[in-house]
């Protein structure tokens, strides 16, 4: 099965993206082309890969790690939705994901 | 200008990541000195500055070891070949050296000139984040600071620490004696520095001596590059703190930085190379690791050894133009365990 990704860009515009099982958020963001840093490749080691998640999704998201909360205090505007895309393993679960590209800096 | 003697030896070696810190094995081997160039304060690059205690599982013959461990056992596997190490400073300028070769100057002054210049600078140098506010470039280098360079900047002033790491723990226990006042701004009540840091800031702050305020930098205030104040966004609204001093620890990200100005072919921001001998298009200086780009190239730790290998086998010809290099293995050299310690 598929599963769809809904990403919103920094310019506003909506990307339906598919993904298989088992990638992560960021993996089908990179994979599309959409302008994701993602400068440590998914070692939740550089916040590069921040997104904001739909306030309906997120509760349905696993809790982020020590790991990812640490990395998220080195990026900047965050938010309650914020998360790392590379520490999001998709699933069938959480086909129709919506989530929205952070600010590059 | 400083014309101190420039220091001469075989090969420089910009970037002591693993390797840059291999390839003064696979030199020391064939009897070539190497002196290290790196902006961090330690050797290690990526293993040791963004994942030390993060498992690496692709190293031949090691199933496991973290990405400290992986920089402890090369600094020791190069030991004997004595590389000079030059901490906190940036390769800067290259330039062909009188008599030939090449002339390395760093963001310290330090000048080397060496037949062979190898670049093993990873993504490039490790800068720290800047803040990404559109007024922050007016107020940087005059009371907006990425790092402390001079205390004395800091010395009777009211100072904003923003940041939740060891660095900025750090520099706020450090401070905060000499400070005026001092502040520390946080987006959440939870810090990943050290317990023991942790533990005197929240004491400074019972104590009344230190301002801690959760929240996220929105905006700076101030006239001339002189700050005033920085406004913060809190879970109660904004708040404006009045300050003259702000010292924003972010993290670190990778800028290719100097070396782009140095002539070298790039690909995509890396340096193009053959793969005989992973040299650039400048004759005697090489690039290998994560910096260098040839077609099937991969960004693995694995890849930069084997590259390193090949770059020595020509550096040394480079070096020793009058020798004869003999391929030989450690196992049965005599030579080669002289050199490494291992034979009398
Ligand atoms: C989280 C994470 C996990 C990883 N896991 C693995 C893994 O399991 N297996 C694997 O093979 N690879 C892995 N990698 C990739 C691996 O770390 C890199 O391939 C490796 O570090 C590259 O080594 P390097 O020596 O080429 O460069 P780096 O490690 O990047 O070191 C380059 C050094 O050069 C310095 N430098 C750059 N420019 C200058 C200059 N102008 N002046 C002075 N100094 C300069 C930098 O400060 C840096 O210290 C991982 C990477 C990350 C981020
Ligand atoms: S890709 Fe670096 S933290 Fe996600």
């Amino acid at each position: 099965m598929t599963i769809r990704v809904y990403v919103t860009d920094r310019e506003g515009q909506l990307h339906e993206l598919e993904a298989e099982p088992g990638w992560t958020l960021m993996e089908v963001i990179r994979e599309a082309g959409l302008p994701i840093e993602a400068a440590c490749g998914g070692c939740c080691a550089c916040a590069t890969c921040h997104v904001y998640v739909d306030e309906e999704w997120l509760a349905r998201l696993e809790e982020p790690s020590d790991d990812e909360n640490a990395m998220l205090d080195e990026a900047f505007e965050v938010q309650d939705n914020s998360r790392l895309a590379c520490q999001i393993r998709l699933d069938e679960r959480l086909s129709g994901i919506r989530v929205t590209l952070a600010p590059e800096f | 200008m400083d014309r101190s003697e420039p220091i001469r030896t075989d090969m420089v070696i910009v970037g002591a990541g693993p390797v840059g810190l291999f390839a003064v094995f696979e030199a020391g081997l064939l009897g070539l000195r190497c002196h290290l160039v790196d902006n961090l304060d330690k050797p290690g690059g990526q293993c040791a500055e963004l994942y030390p205690d993060k498992p690496i599982y692709d190293i031949p013959a090691i199933p496991v070891c973290t990405g400290q461990e992986l920089i402890d056992r090369l600094m020791e596997q190069i030991r004997p070949f004595e590389p000079t190490f030059h901490l906190r400073q940036m390769a800067q300028t290259l330039e062909r050296a009188e008599g030939g070769g090449w002339r390395l100057t760093t963001s310290a002054g330090t000048v080397f000139e060496a037949p062979v210049v190898v670049i093993a600078a990873g993504a490039g140098c490790f800068v720290p984040r800047r803040l990404p506010l559109p007024e922050a470039e007016r107020f940087e280098g005059r009371s907006l600071f990425y790092a402390v360079r001079r205390r004395a900047d800091f010395a009777g002033r009211r100072i904003l620490v923003a940041g939740g790491g060891d660095s900025a723990l750090d520099w706020l226990l450090t401070l905060e004696p000499e400070a005026e006042e001092i502040a520390l701004v946080h987006r959440r009540d939870q810090f990943r520095a050290a317990p023991d840091s942790v533990a005197r800031m929240r004491e400074l702050v019972n104590a009344g001596r230190v301002r801690l305020i959760i929240g996220q930098i929105a905006g700076l205030e101030g006239e001339d590059g002189e700050l005033e104040a920085v406004r913060i966004r809190t879970r109660e609204g904004e708040v404006r703190h009045a300050c003259d001093r702000l010292l924003a620890f972010y993290g670190l990200k990778m800028e290719l930085g100097p070396l782009a100005h140095w002539g070298l072919e790039l690909h995509e921001g890396l340096i193009r190379v053959d793969t005989e001998a992973f040299e650039t298009n400048l004759p005697g200086v090489f690039a290998i690791g994560d910096i260098c780009w040839y077609p099937g190239k991969l960004k693995l730790i694995l890849s930069g050894f084997h590259e390193g290998a090949l770059m020595a086998q020509k550096a040394f010809r480079y070096c020793r133009p009058e020798e004869k290099l003999v391929f030989r293995y450690t196992t049965s050299s005599t030579e080669l365990q002289k050199r490494l310690g291992v034979r009398a």
